[in-house]
């Protein structure tokens, strides 16, 4: 093991150490029947232009590059497995990661929104997670506003000549992150009855961020190492995909 | 490249397993019921108005084990999907280093 490796062994023990005396409970995805209806119709209307945005754009990269369908399924399968995992955070309580930002990355985040549809209705039907009636604002959080923020970092990372490796690391980690924070305001938009928007807020933030923050660690660290399998072996598709550069 | 993927997962594992012995009494609990619990804090009159429809077909909460069971069959079709996939990919490029 190098030194670098090193540090960063002794950094994230640290870190767990550090977060480990804050007892607390979370939350994922909005519970079936805790939006008022008003609220999951909206927020299901406002997902509508981006399914349709991304129904087109996968249908544009299939039909230019037929053999990217393995790469779309990869990235949906990520999602699948990556938010099918509940672990337990710092907090004292269990979440689970989001996996948006590798699909974001490789196909732009309108695809992604596709990609997280089903696994979010895989979810609320068969698993009691999350719930069809939050169905709208469950995809906004996860599988639009993530997803963006993701590709907007990465393609930000790009411009400013970032490693690319630490540009997905980013590009996942805070697009989770992110996930986690619109999930929060949409329940604190929807309940503020007895205090007012801001107090819910923070409120729910505070349930949301602490966990969340180490989860978005892994999951950034996890999509470095499956983009750096794919960089050694699918290198055909990446240049496809205008992620690599043309004949190095 | 070896080297780091390893100790990528090193670190993964570390941020995932650590606090489970750091917080002996933690409950690591479902994380639904809590995020429930501040609905009930900051508006206090509202009712949920639906329930899972797994649920309703049951007439009961899901049992946990078959509740872990269905999540292992979400992240099994991943991991399969994603395993061949990559299968393919590895053996695709012996053979194009062949050719």
């Amino acid at each position: 093991m190098s030194k670098k490796q090193k540090k960063i062994l002794v950094l994230a023990g640290a870190f767990a150490l550090a977060f480990g005396i804050v007892p607390n409970v979370s939350a994922m995805h909005i519970m079936e029947g805790y939006l008022p209806g008003s609220f999951c119709i909206a927020w299901g209307v406002l997902c509508v232009p981006f399914l349709i945005a991304g129904f087109m754009s996968i249908k544009k990269t299939l039909n230019e590059h037929r053999n990217l369908i393995t790469m779309l399924a990869m990235s949906g399968a990520f999602i699948f497995v990556i938010s099918s995992l509940k672990i337990p955070s710092v907090t004292g309580s269990c979440s689970h990661m989001t996996g948006t930002g590798l699909g974001a990355i490789l196909f732009g985040p309108a695809a992604v929104s596709i990609l997280g549809l089903i696994v979010l209705l895989f979810q609320a039907i068969l698993l009691a997670h999350g719930g069809l009636t939050t169905l709208g604002a469950n995809t906004f959080s996860m599988a639009i506003a993530g997803p963006f923020v993701s590709y907007g970092i990465y393609v930000l990372c790009k411009k400013m000549n970032v490693n690319k490796r630490v540009a997905v690391f980013l590009a996942a980690a805070l697009g989770d992150l992110f996930t986690y924070c619109v999930t929060a305001g949409q329940l604190a938009l929807a309940h503020n009855a007895d205090t007012t928007f801001g107090a819910a807020l923070g409120k729910f933030m505070a349930i949301f961020a602490p966990t969340q923050v180490p989860l978005a660690i892994i999951e950034g660290i996890i999509t470095v190492v499956i983009f750096m399998g794919l960089e050694t072996y699918a290198k055909p598709e990446l240049r496809a995909m205008g992620i690599l550069k043309e004949a190095k | 490249m070896k080297k780091t993927v390893i100790a990528a997962i090193v670190v993964i594992f570390l941020i995932a397993f650590v606090p489970l012995f750091v917080l002996k009494d933690a409950e690591f609990g479902g994380s639904d019921d809590a995020g429930s619990v501040v609905v009930e804090e900051v508006d206090s009159s509202y009712e949920p108005w639906a329930t899972p429809v797994f649920e309703q077909l049951l007439g009961g909460e899901l049992p946990g084990e078959v509740e872990s069971l269905l999540f292992c069959i979400q992240t099994g079709i991943g991991v399969g999907i994603i395993a061949f996939i990559m299968g393919r990919f590895v053996e695709r490029k012996k053979w194009m280093k062949d050719q």
